[in-house]
């Protein structure tokens, strides 16, 4: 048993490779035998990858969901933001150039209405909650755009640490209901091409979540909204702590 | 297959730096559109490459290989995500987080409806 461990302990990535492949194959067999393919295999091995990182967090109190138990430490770096990048380029072969040129005014209006959607409505919900101060509701604001420009804008403007935590928080909220909340509606809001898919990765801005949902809604789409939702953290870090700071400080003091 | 390989590292890692020059040029400490720009340097490649007939199979696997395995990475990412934190961080965050979700759905609805006379030619 010991030098299982040992192997184990030194081949953490293989282990990862190895426990992703179990749990697909479980979720495949769940989407044939009981959802009768109605809900795609990779969405409930998605699913059940966010159940592991809850008990992840469960058993160890630690910040990385599953990968913070010893041994399996691999999962966090086969899942880390080294090889998610790397992935989601490779899957640009599939993309059409000319698709995302035509796209890129909607890409554009998306990035910047998604922006506003999600800042302001941060902004509103802390609001009710009880914050008044323009850092407080500025970085809140920012953590519902992204778990990233939540921390980037409470940084720059000199937050509380509660804050901050809790702009994180709200991103990897935001992340989650992205991830499950996409092939749910995808229909319904006709998300099954790759212009709306462009649209759609700038008006939700989470590479994680957005990439994420269209693997679990139609792996060809990936691709289309990656390449806007990349953009999407860079735009709420450059806005939320400037000029939609300032802005909030004008609404404030009056 | 370690050519594909090659010319998607090369991609990858062009698109990082092109990304993180955007970056400080706002002035702002994070990657700007990295993993876009990437994308679009191998997509640009592969049109050069196809004009010329030299995208051979073999190189084409080497980058498909690593386009599949983007599932599993995913899967693999929500698994070491902060679930817990997140959903026992209070009923703010959860509201926060999920709330300008929905909103967003209209949000996209009314934009690819506003867009769609420009946009009919978008199928796969």
């Amino acid at each position: 048993m010991q030098e299982l461990f040992k192997v184990i302990d030194q081949n953490g990535l293989i282990l990862a490779f190895l426990l992703i492949g179990l749990l697909y194959f479980v979720s495949d067999w769940l989407s044939r035998a009981i959802f009768k393919r109605r809900i795609p295999g990779s969405a409930i091995a998605i699913f059940g990858g966010l159940g592991l990182g809850y008990l992840g967090g469960l058993i160890t109190n630690g910040n990385k969901g599953f990968a913070d138990l010893e041994l399996f430490k691999g999962v966090g770096f086969l899942g880390g933001s080294m090889f998610r990048d790397f992935t989601i380029v490779a899957t640009a072969m599939g993309a059409s150039f000319f698709l995302i040129k035509k796209s890129g005014w909607i890409g554009l209006a998306s990035l910047i209405t998604g922006t506003l959607v999600f800042f302001i409505a941060g902004v509103l919900i802390a609001w009710t909650f009880g914050y008044r101060d323009a850092v407080s509701l500025c970085t809140i604001g920012a953590g519902a755009c992204t778990y990233i420009v939540g921390p980037v804008t409470g940084g720059a403007l000199g937050a509380s640490s509660e804050v901050i935590a809790l702009s994180i928080a709200t991103g990897v909220v935001k992340t989650i209901a992205v991830t499950v909340l996409t092939p749910i509606f995808a229909k319904r809001i006709g998300l099954d091409n790759p212009t709306a898919a462009i649209a759609y990765g700038g008006v939700m801005g989470t590479s994680s979540g957005v990439t994420a949902g269209l693997a679990a809604t139609d792996p060809k789409l990936v691709p289309y909204g990656a390449v806007s939702a990349t953009f999407y953290t860079g735009l709420g870090c450059l806005l939320c702590p400037s000029l939609f700071y300032l802005i909030l400080e004008l609404l404030t003091a009056s | 297959m370690i050519y594909g390989l090659a010319l998607l590292a090369f991609s990858f890692l062009m698109g990082q730096w092109a990304g993180e020059i955007l970056g400080s040029i706002l002035g702002i400490d994070a990657n700007v559109g990295g993993v876009g720009f990437a994308m679009i340097i191998l997509l640009l490649c592969k049109e050069w490459l196809t004009k010329r007939n030299l995208l051979e199979s073999e190189m084409n696997f080497g980058i498909n290989f690593w386009g599949k395995l983007y599932i599993p990475v995913v899967i693999a990412m929500a698994a070491s995500l902060n679930v817990k934190s997140a959903l026992s961080s209070g009923i703010l965050a959860i509201l926060a987080g999920v709330i300008p979700v929905i909103l967003a759905f209209f949000a996209f609805k009314l934009l690819i409806e506003n867009f769609k006379p420009r946009t009919d030619a978008g199928t796969i």
